[in-house]
């Protein structure tokens, strides 16, 4: 195993046992009859031999032993097949709970992931990790069971039942094999430069496509179609070339290695009938020692391909399993209070953050929030509104600095705790699969029916659900389905209006909502904010005008803050900003 | 799939012979057990060592008869899969390059890529896999079965029965278990499903500290998942104990039934040998051809994707029967000379309305202007005003769904693709470069461009000074996206590459965003140099209408300049408001802000500070 596996692989593989080890009797189980159905499928010719012996010609055939042969061969042979079927049962089931177990893992560090892990990589990607590679792990993991294993066991297997009958022809048989490995080996490494050439052509060409499929609206801007066509064409060609010579050169391997067989089969025969006209071995032994030369050379043909697919499944579970290690969020620190209902009373004193390190974007920032105000959070798209967010729900920990919620800081909160009195409304809505109950009583799902209701008519969402084909009950997609954006951020304020907690995080939707349901979702906004501190990321001027404070964000940092006079009089960033962009809505 | 079969039309020879190449070489190799029993009766039996010598050198002959068909197989059936494939990219390629921007946006080019890339390997691999077994596997087990019959009629009965058996078997256990996989498929979405959804609303579930509660949830799916994994695992398990007792259970019949045969005088202890052979060839040949048709349903799905996307028609078409650029200048003329104005109309918008695929709503209501030819035209607006929409419809990137655009007299729609982007150069709002050097970016626009020609454009667009600053100057090699230029270096060279074209339309779209106030309004002021030639003027005075109009026409440039920056339109000799997909208010910059309150305030906000 040394050459074929690598250190890091090696370090996957031992991680890998780990969770194999659980399912030790499975393993167990699997590993004996795999040995017990190579024994015997391999006795199986020997038997068929002595067999062929008994018939020697017309009127020559010991038909009574036979019977006794034939019997034996049946019963080993159901015997054989009750074995194979329970073996492949325990792969199923070391293989799909191990995969199971890693999933499970997987997911769970997911729920703990730092939101930063979540937030720079794509959801395509840890999907990918969680899905996809675990899914090719398992098929490597079940082949490497049911293949490379009893491989083995037949190689070995197979010489041992061959010496018993033959020394000689067994090592004419060891002789030749390595011949067999030996051309497979010259071909890969002729073809290896062959399979460079492919795959570096086909890179070329899929950064190709990429670049202009991606690009298809400056292409045909420019008519450069036919250009970019000649130019596809001429990678197109190239990689014709190498993809003919690798494909050609690398199935070469399978006739060569079979012809290797052949010859093998050829020197057993010779060899075999010059022993048995010498007395050495009967015919039956013959058919048998054909048989196995036949079944010998099988597992060493299959072995290249199958360590390839474990290579692959190991990079797999390699990936997942770096999921799996990857740090989760840093603990509530042990003596972190329970808060209960926070007051309202937010402070920040000289808070720094940064996402990079790099790039400074909150710098000595100092804010104080009394119960009950409204703090408006204004800047152009993209100026980093939720930096802010993410620090008040602390999805992230400011760099320096602390922010007290009721007078306690952060840090000494349990996050639980803290989130829980934070009622958030995110622009982007999120709805999880589900009925529409089970997405209003996300945080609090002991609510009664009655409460339920009373919080969509406080939000003004109860007339569209009672409208929906099942009332509360109907099951929504994912991404909300068949609702439109008003209703899905309805359905998302009922969620937070059902639990009512003493802080809100609001964000204003910018557009796509019919003139109707924005006026609900505004009444149903300065409903919850009533009495309630709340942070606003605002886009309508009415909501910047009534709010307490409001912090002008730009390019991530904080730029002014003050009420909507103090701003406009100071004529700077904010007072640009509000003629500009408020001043028509 | 099948439509996509046409693509070995060009290897018809190949497919062929591929094939039939395999079947001689499985022919040879169903000899072997005859030959083999030729040894046992024949030459052990009398002691005959050479007639053993010969019959091993028969093998030797066979493998090397076989070796040899085997690789003129391979060749072909690669040959004709890579070719295959080959042509399938290219037509492919030029068919996704056909799309217009309304397919794109609704197919999304990641797909596209993934069409073009894995799901034309695996179409690939399927057809090698085709060529080069399907034939031999069911041609091997039948004709294991017909050398049965040549040895003896009675034993080889005993084939008749196992293979269909077997079939029934290996078949049977298949169409049962691929529908079940199905559940498994379904079963891996809801856990995919429950993944994603942890990931995109990963705030609001530690907002409502929902971790616990959605652990449980994914442990749930999860199990599911596993259960139903077992039960089918359970069911193809059986594959491998059953036919393994269906074919020894064969060759215990097939002993002795030969036994009897032999005892008769009929057959010989060889010929024994050879039937227990051809049984065990064709267990073999079964699981493969259960694998094969595997990976066949797998290359036959990717294939109907493909051919999914070939069904896509592109939205803008080419109207028939017009040969482009059929009509001349003259026509041109008469067209515009028709008109109040004494410049021709370069740019018409009349009544134009745009709803894009998909949305219920227009995106664009009654535009109508039109503008002349040398004319400067800003449009501003807010976001999603529908300032790109307006643009996008000059070069026909989107065909409107109400009124028309004519360009010099003639409704865009008439004129050949490539001439109407002949006439328009665009600079879009994201500066796009490619892989290639400076040199090769400026030239697509004019593929004959001389370095002079480049230079002159680079210099309009404010680029010289940092091209020369590059080692290489114009042979500085850009990387893929021109990841190695500063956001405004690439939107200068973006402008130029659009300038090298000398369009008569020039359309920037947003693309001074990432310019400085300054650079901006140098760049403004050359390109307004340039849509003026020296001269133009008075020639175009002295000639009077007509051609002399339409040869002025030819150097005089029309600009549409798009912006949300009132500094960048404010010189222009006509600006357009938009207002939610409306006009809102048209006219110069002093008429505006006497007219259009819409322009008034975003004027003043942008404004009041700096001048006042």
């Amino acid at each position: 195993m040394k050459k074929i596996v690598s250190g890091q692989q090696k370090a996957t593989l031992v991680k890998v046992l780990r969770y194999i080890r659980r399912y030790w009797l499975y393993l167990g189980i699997s590993v004996f009859l795999a040995a017990v159905t190579v024994a015997l499928t391999l006795y199986l010719p020997i038997l068929t031999g002595r067999a062929v012996d008994l018939i020697l010609g017309a009127g020559r055939v010991d038909f009574d032993g036979i019977f006794r042969i034939l019997r034996d061969m049946s019963v080993i042979i159901l015997f054989t097949a009750a074995a194979q079927w329970i073996m492949n049962a325990c792969n199923n089931k070391i293989t799909y709970n191990v995969i199971r177990d890693i999933r499970r893992e997987a997911f769970e560090k997911i729920e703990r992931l730092p939101l930063k892990y979540i937030d720079a990589h794509s959801y395509g990607e840890v999907v990918s990790r969680v899905i996809a590679d675990v899914d090719q792990f398992a098929d490597g993991l079940l082949m490497g069971f049911t293949q490379f294993f009893t491989g083995i066991v037949t190689i070995f297997g197979t010489l041992v039942f061959m010496l018993t009958i033959s020394v000689r022809i067994t090592v004419a048989v060891v002789v030749i094999t390595p011949v067999s490995l030996f051309v497979a080996a010259f071909i890969a490494r002729r073809t290896f430069d062959m399979f460079r050439l492919q795959s570096e052509t086909r890179g070329e060409q899929t950064a190709f496509i990429e670049e202009m499929i991606g690009n298809q609206k400056v292409v045909q801007a420019f008519s450069h179609e036919k250009e970019a066509q000649e130019q596809f064409d001429e990678i197109n060609g190239r990689l014709q070339k190498y993809s003919l010579r690798a494909i050609f050169f690398s199935s070469i391997t399978n006739p060569a290695t079979r012809f290797v067989n052949s010859l093998v089969y050829a020197t057993v025969g010779v060899v075999g009938a010059f022993t048995a006209i010498a007395g050495g071995i009967t015919v039956g032994q013959l058919s048998s020692l054909l048989s196995y030369a036949n079944q010998y050379t099988k597992p060493f043909n299959e072995i290249s391909g199958v360590i390839t697919e474990l290579q692959n499944a190991l990079a797999c579970a390699g990936r997942v399993l770096e999921l799996i290690e990857e740090d989760a969020e840093v603990p509530d620190a042990p003596d972190a209070k329970v808060l209960g209902e926070a007051d309202g009373k937010v402070e920040l004193e000289h808070v720094f953050f940064s996402y990079t390190g790099e790039q400074k974007l909150i710098e000595d920032f100092n804010l104080s929030v009394r119960p009950g105000q409204r703090v408006a959070i204004v800047g152009p798209t993209g100026c980093g509104k939720t930096t802010l967010i993410n620090l008040l729900m602390r999805f992230y920990d400011a760099d320096r600095g602390i922010i007290r919620v009721s007078g306690i800081p952060m840090r000494d909160i349990t996050r639980k705790s803290l989130r829980s009195n934070y009622g958030m409304v995110l622009q982007e809505t999120w709805l999880r699969s589900g009925t529409i109950r089970d997405n209003i009583t996300m945080g609090k799902p002991d609510a009664t029916d009655e409460q339920v209701i009373a919080a969509a008519k406080a939000s003004h969402a109860h007339s569209f659900i009672r409208r929906l084909p099942e009332g509360y009950d109907t099951v929504i997609t994912e991404d909300g389905g068949s609702l439109s954006q008003g209703q899905k951020q309805l359905l998302c304020i009922t969620r937070v209006m059902l639990c009512l907690p003493p802080m809100l995080i609001l964000d204003e939707a910018t557009s796509s909502i019919d003139t109707r349901t924005e006026i609900r979702i505004q009444k149903a906004f300065a409903k919850m904010m009533d009495g309630r501190t709340s942070f606003i990321v605002a886009h309508r001027l009415s909501t910047i005008r009534e709010a307490d404070i409001i912090l002008v964000m730009k390019d991530g940092h904080i730029i002014e803050q003050g009420n909507h006079g103090e701003l406009l009089a100071k004529g700077g960033f904010y007072a640009e900003l509000y003629n500009s962009q408020f001043v028509q809505a | 799939m099948k439509k996509l079969l046409v693509f070995l039309k060009d290897y018809k020879k190949e497919s062929v012979l591929g094939p039939l190449f395999k079947l001689l070489e499985a022919s040879f190799e169903l000899i072997v057990p005859l030959v083999m029993a030729a040894i046992i009766d024949t030459g052990v039996a009398s002691e005959d060592r050479p007639y053993i010598m010969r019959m091993c050198l028969a093998l030797v002959l066979l493998a090397v008869i076989g070796l040899i068909c085997s690789i003129t197989a391979q060749y072909f059936a690669a040959k004709a899969a890579v070719g295959f494939a080959t042509g399938l990219r290219h037509a492919l390629f030029s068919h996704i390059g056909s799309l217009s921007f309304s397919e794109m946006d609704t197919v999304g080019t990641s797909t596209l890529i993934t069409r073009m890339t894995s799901d034309v390997n695996q179409v690939q691999n399927g057809v090698n896999l085709v060529l080069r077994l399907f034939l031999r596997s069911p041609f091997i087990v039948f004709g294991a079965m017909i050398m049965a019959f040549t040895i003896d009629v009675k034993a080889a009965l005993i084939f008749v029965v196992t293979i269909p058996l077997l079939s029934v078997v290996v078949f049977g256990i298949m169409f049962v278990s691929i529908p079940l996989y199905k559940k498994v498929q379904n079963a891996l979405d809801t856990v995919l499903g429950i993944t994603r959804e942890n990931l995109t609303g990963s705030r609001v579930i530690r907002a409502f500290n929902k971790e616990e509660d959605e652990i449980r949830h994914f442990r749930e799916s999860n199990e599911l998942l596993t259960r139903v994994q077992l039960y089918v695992g359970k069911i193809s398990a059986l594959m491998n104990p059953l036919t393994y007792v269906i074919i020894n259970g064969a060759i215990v019949a097939l002993v002795w039934t030969g036994a009897v045969r032999v005892d008769n005088g009929l057959i010989t202890q060889g010929e024994v040998v050879a039937l227990v052979n051809y049984m065990s060839q064709i267990l073999v040949e079964l699981v493969k051809l259960a694998n094969l048709i595997i990976n066949i349903n797998k290359s036959i799905a990717c294939g109907n994707r493909i051919e999914r996307i070939f069904e896509l028609e592109p939205s803008v078409r080419e109207m028939d029967g017009r040969s482009p650029g059929g009509i001349s200048g003259t026509e041109t003329g008469t067209v515009s000379g028709s008109r109040e104005t004494a410049r021709p109309a370069a740019v018409e918008f009349s009544h134009v309305g745009l709803i894009y695929a998909g949305a219920g709503e227009e995106s664009l209501t009654d535009i109508d202007f039109s503008a002349v030819c040398g004319e400067t035209v800003g449009i501003i607006g807010g976001t999603g005003s529908g300032k790109s929409s307006v643009v996008n419809l000059i070069p026909r990137f989107y065909d409107v769904t109400s009124g028309s655009v004519k360009i010099d007299g003639r409704d865009v729609k008439e004129y050949s693709l490539k001439e109407l982007r002949q006439k328009t150069g665009v600079v879009p709002q994201k500066a796009v470069l490619f892989k290639g050097t400076i040199r090769e970016n400026m030239r697509w626009g004019n593929p004959d461009a001389s370095d002079e020609e480049i230079w002159e454009a680079l210099d309009t667009a404010q680029a010289r000074e940092f091209v020369e600053t590059k080692q290489g100057g114009l042979d500085y090699q850009v990387e893929q996206g021109g990841k190695n230029l500063s956001g405004g270096q690439r939107q200068r060279l973006t402008i130029a590459r659009a300038l090298v074209k000398k369009p008569r339309i020039l359309i920037l779209d947003d693309s001074a965003s990432a310019l400085d106030f300054a650079t901006d309004a140098k760049l403004r002021t050359a390109i307004r140099a340039m849509a003026h030639p020296a001269g133009a003027e008075g020639r175009m005075a002295a000639d009077g209408a007509g051609a002399g109009a339409d040869a002025a026409g030819a150097q005089r440039m029309t600009v549409f300049i798009v912006s949300q920056r009132a500094s960048s339109i404010q010189h222009a000799d006509r600006i357009i408001v938009l207002d939610d997909g409306r006009i809102a208010g048209m006219g110069t910059h002093g008429e505006l802000l006497e007219s259009c309150e819409v322009y008034q305030e975003i004027y003043d906000s942008q404004f009041k500070k700096g001048e006042q």
